[in-house]
Parts: structure tokens; C-alpha cells; sequence
């Protein structure tokens, strides 16, 4: 067994160890739960898993972590249902949405209340009561352990995805700036994602999900320049943009199209794919950006796609335009920074500066992240 | 497993639906029958409940009961009614809540089972 999981990590202490602790697992678990069918299979599988924690925790061993969960899939479907009743238990619409993104985390990707406290700057005392509240409510209301009945299963499966991807932009708005010793929870979310493709592979809106955040997390480094301020698409160096996990993300969203099945994440993983196949700012294809909006409108009516709509129309149809459909949005997003630092760049282009000014000043009033703080700032001044 | 389904509504529908005039009170009946007959093997036990206007509350201060005029939920909403149903689990007693033709909340609480004898 040690051999088996030598062959994949190439460390032979790393694989000693985490035979030893699946060993201990067993000594818990089976007294309680009785010995399992195929003892030995189990401890394989309980180390494999083990492995796959570790690595995860090391982003340079992305090629045999793949392998190592393409194995864990293959030879152990049991395995793989086990994973996907625990993924819809944990997103079951009867508990929060914080109680689910903070149970998926601990109970699926196997982070740490410590680590899941600190990736959303909170204590752990509160993201531990979170966690043992969900799961009391699990027990108390018979939340069944199970993967959904078809006729819910679109129902349920949104409702995955939407945890995931509300993990994911929690993740990477709170990488804002400084802060390198809090875990990437963004690189989890894109983790889990990629579980779920796995997992169900025949649908397309969990693909386009995960090519989304791919896409995302490609680009992620040149959001920040070396002082932790945040860089605008447009300035980005796009030198500096992981064109391989750029490829392999927009394959992922080929895949998704060839079963026919759009959906709001296919088409926001569209938008970012357009964005980063422009080598330059210049050549960003606006008139596919906005019918691509058009079409997610068309899904997903919401005054914030109206509003990045606006944007995208800015630079096929010109600063009036685009200001012209900000500011019908004015009741629904008053209260949104972005809407209000959107205007400011409108009515600036429009040589309207009196106005831009007042507008950066509500839109500073209403952000309290730090690195977007400081850009509104510096156009202020 | 038993739930309670608590069926809600705002107070201004609940006056509205005791307005009505007898024959369109009972046409509002049909999906509210429907559910019941489509349901009727789970639920095993439940009442629709006379308006708010007749309820009575105790409330005790400093342990002292003292009657009031008027229901102790305040705000907007309203129970008028309840089921008790018996399913597997909290998906089978959610599928009867969505299905809950009113367009009211239902509330859906696990009851507490402390293993008393079936009656």
C-alpha cells in the first residue's frame, strides 16, 4: 500500500506517514462503525485521500494531485458518491448560506476552522458555532444524506454552484492586497468546482463554473502591482496572465457548449474568456462582450449584469451611451460602490468633472476593502 | 419522521379571505382540497385556524397570568393553520410545503419525538 501512493507522490516518508494515519482512522472508526467490506481497499482509499489533503496544500504538485484524484474516482465510485451526498448535504437550501460555504469547506475540502476563520477575517469561535449549528440542524430536522431525486436535481445542483462561487469571490476579494500567510480560499472554491466536473461530468453549468474561476485565478496575479494596490483590467501586464491555465480553461468551456445547455455561468465564463484572449486592452472584442450580456440578461435579469453591461458599452458605443443606462440603474444600485465609481468615470469622460467628483466620493463612502479604497483615492486626488 | 407545516399569511390577505363571499371562498378551496387529497396518506393530524381576531392570549408578568385581547405573533404575518406530516425526511416534507398552493410561507419544524406510543 505504502508502494502504491510512493509511486504517485515520490516521497516515501510523505507516504509512510499517511499510512500510519489511516491506520489510526481505522483504529477509530471501525470499533464504532464495524469493519468495512474490503479493509484493505478502505485503508488505501482513507491514505489516497489523505494525500490529496496534502497536496492540495502545495499548488506545485497541481499535475499529481490530478492524477491521484483521477485514480481516487476511477477505481472507487463508492468513494466518488460518498464525496457527492457529503457536497449536497453540505449545500442543502435548509441551512445558510455562511453555514454552507463554511461546512463545504471543513467537511469536503477538509480545511481547518482555524484556516476557514481566517480566510474570511473572522474568529474561529464564530465560523466553529457556524459549523456545529449546520450540523445539529442536519441531525435535528433529518436533512437527508443523500444525493437529490432527479426532478430536484437542477434545483440542488444550482444551489452547489452558487455556494461555490460565492466561496470563490469571497476568496478573492479578501486576497486583496498584503496577507500571504491566509489561505487562498478562491483556490479551494476552483478545488471543490473541479470535484464537482468529476463528480458529474455531464454538466455544463458546473464546467462553465469552473472554467469561470480558472479563467479568474489565471489572471490573478496581475491584479496587484508589487506595493498590494489593485491594477485595473486595462493596466494589467498581460505578460504576467498563466496563458496555459488560460488554454486549458477555455477547453473546459468548449466541452460545456458541445452539450448544448447554456447557462449564466457558461456565459460569465464566456465574458472572462473574451477578455483574456485579448493580448492587448485594445483589442478586447466589445461587441461579442455585450451580446454576451445581452444573453446572460436574458437568464440572469439583475441590475448588477445591466450595470457591467453599461460598462462593456462604454467602449463599443461611447461614455453617453453607456451613462444613459447607468443612470436608469440609480434606484436598484444606489447603495452599490461600483455603480457610483462606474458613473464617476462616465460623467469624467464626459468632461463633467464636478459631478465624477461627488459621484467617487459616494462610491468611497460605501467600500470599506482597502485596496479598492485606495484606487478611488487616487483618482480623487 | 414527523414535521409540523405552520401555513402563513400576511395579515391583510387572511382579512381579505374571510371578506370573501361564501361561493369564491370555496373555489379558493379547490387547490387547498387538491393538496390535502394528493398528501392525504402524510398528514396525520392538523387544523385550519379560526381568524386572529379570535384569539386569546396569556401572557405572564412576573409569573402572573394576565389575559390579552389579540394573537403574541406580532408584524405582518399570521398562522392559519398547521399539518402535522409524517415523511422520511426534511426533502419529502419541503416537496408538500413548495406544493402549498396559497402563496403563503409555511414554516416546516421537525417535531420532537420522545418515542411516546403511537395513537
Amino acid at each position: 500500500m505504502t508502494a502504491a501512493l510512493v509511486r504517485i507522490l515520490g516521497d516515501f516518508d510523505l507516504a509512510e506517514e499517511l499510512v500510519q494515519e489511516a491506520l489510526l482512522e481505522a483504529i477509530q472508526h471501525w470499533p464504532k462503525e464495524g469493519i468495512p467490506e474490503k479493509p484493505g481497499a478502505w485503508l488505501l482509499t482513507t491514505a489516497r485521500r489523505k494525500a490529496v489533503d496534502q497536496l492540495r496544500r502545495q499548488a506545485r504538485f497541481r499535475n499529481k494531485l490530478a492524477q491521484l484524484e483521477g485514480e481516487l474516482m476511477r477505481d472507487d465510485t463508492a468513494e466518488g458518491d460518498d464525496r457527492l451526498r457529503l457536497i449536497f448535504t453540505c449545500c442543502h437550501p435548509a441551512l445558510s448560506r455562511e453555514a454552507q460555504v463554511a461546512l463545504t469547506l471543513r467537511a469536503v475540502a477538509g480545511l481547518t476552522t482555524i484556516e476557514i476563520a481566517r480566510a474570511f477575517i473572522t474568529s474561529e469561535a464564530t465560523i466553529a458555532q457556524r459549523i456545529v449549528r449546520a450540523k445539529r440542524k442536519i441531525v435535528d430536522a433529518n436533512i437527508p444524506y443523500r444525493v437529490p431525486a432527479e426532478r430536484d436535481m437542477a434545483e440542488r445542483l444550482n444551489e452547489v454552484l452558487a455556494v461555490l462561487y460565492l466561496m470563490f469571490n469571497e476568496g478573492y476579494l479578501a486576497t486583496a492586497g498584503e496577507q500571504a500567510s491566509r489561505r487562498d480560499v478562491a483556490e479551494d472554491a476552483a478545488w471543490l468546482a473541479g470535484l464537482m466536473v468529476r463528480l458529474m461530468p455531464d454538466e455544463p453549468e458546473a464546467l462553465g463554473l469552473l472554467a469561470l474561476m480558472r479563467l479568474h485565478l489565471a489572471r490573478a496575479r496581475a491584479r496587484f502591482d508589487d506595493a498590494g494596490n489593485l491594477i485595473l483590467l486595462q493596466d494589467q501586464d498581460r505578460d504576467r496572465w498563466d496563458r496555459e491555465r488560460i488554454t486549458s480553461a477555455i477547453v473546459l468551456l468548449q466541452r460545456a457548449a458541445t452539450m448544448h445547455r447554456s447557462g449564466p455561468y457558461q456565459l460569465q465564463a464566456a465574458i472572462a474568456a473574451c477578455h483574456s484572449e485579448a493580448r492587448i486592452w485594445a483589442e478586447t472584442d466589445w461587441r461579442q462582450i455585450v451580446a454576451l450580456y445581452d444573453a446572460l440578461l436574458e437568464q440572469m435579469p439583475s441590475p448588477v449584469v445591466e450595470l457591467n453591461r453599461a460598462i462593456a458599452r462604454r467602449y463599443r458605443d461611447g461614455a453617453g451611451a453607456a451613462l444613459a443606462d447607468v443612470e436608469r440603474l440609480t434606484e436598484a444600485l444606489d447603495t452599490y460602490y461600483l455603480f457610483h465609481a462606474t458613473r464617476a468615470e462616465l460623467l469624467r469622460d464626459l468632461g463633467r468633472e464636478l459631478e465624477a467628483r461627488a459621484a467617487l466620493r459616494r462610491a468611497l463612502e460605501l467600500t470599506a476593502n482597502p485596496a479598492e479604497r485606495a484606487l478611488l483615492q487616487k483618482r480623487l486626488s | 419522521m414527523k414535521y409540523v407545516l405552520l401555513f402563513g399569511d400576511t395579515k391583510e390577505r387572511a382579512r381579505q379571505w374571510e371578506a370573501m363571499p361564501e361561493a369564491q371562498r370555496e373555489a379558493a378551496y379547490a387547490p387547498i382540497n387538491q393538496w390535502f387529497e394528493k398528501y392525504g396518506k402524510n398528514v396525520t393530524g392538523g387544523h385550519e385556524l379560526q381568524p386572529e381576531r379570535t384569539a386569546t392570549t396569556v401572557k405572564f408578568t412576573n409569573g402572573k397570568p394576565v389575559v390579552t385581547d389579540g394573537p403574541f405573533i406580532e408584524g405582518k404575518e399570521t398562522i392559519g393553520g398547521y399539518a402535522e406530516v409524517t415523511v422520511a425526511d426534511l426533502d419529502e416534507a419541503l416537496e408538500m410545503a413548495k406544493a402549498w398552493p396559497t402563496g403563503g410561507p409555511v414554516e416546516v419544524r421537525p417535531i420532537i419525538d420522545r418515542g411516546e406510543p403511537q395513537r
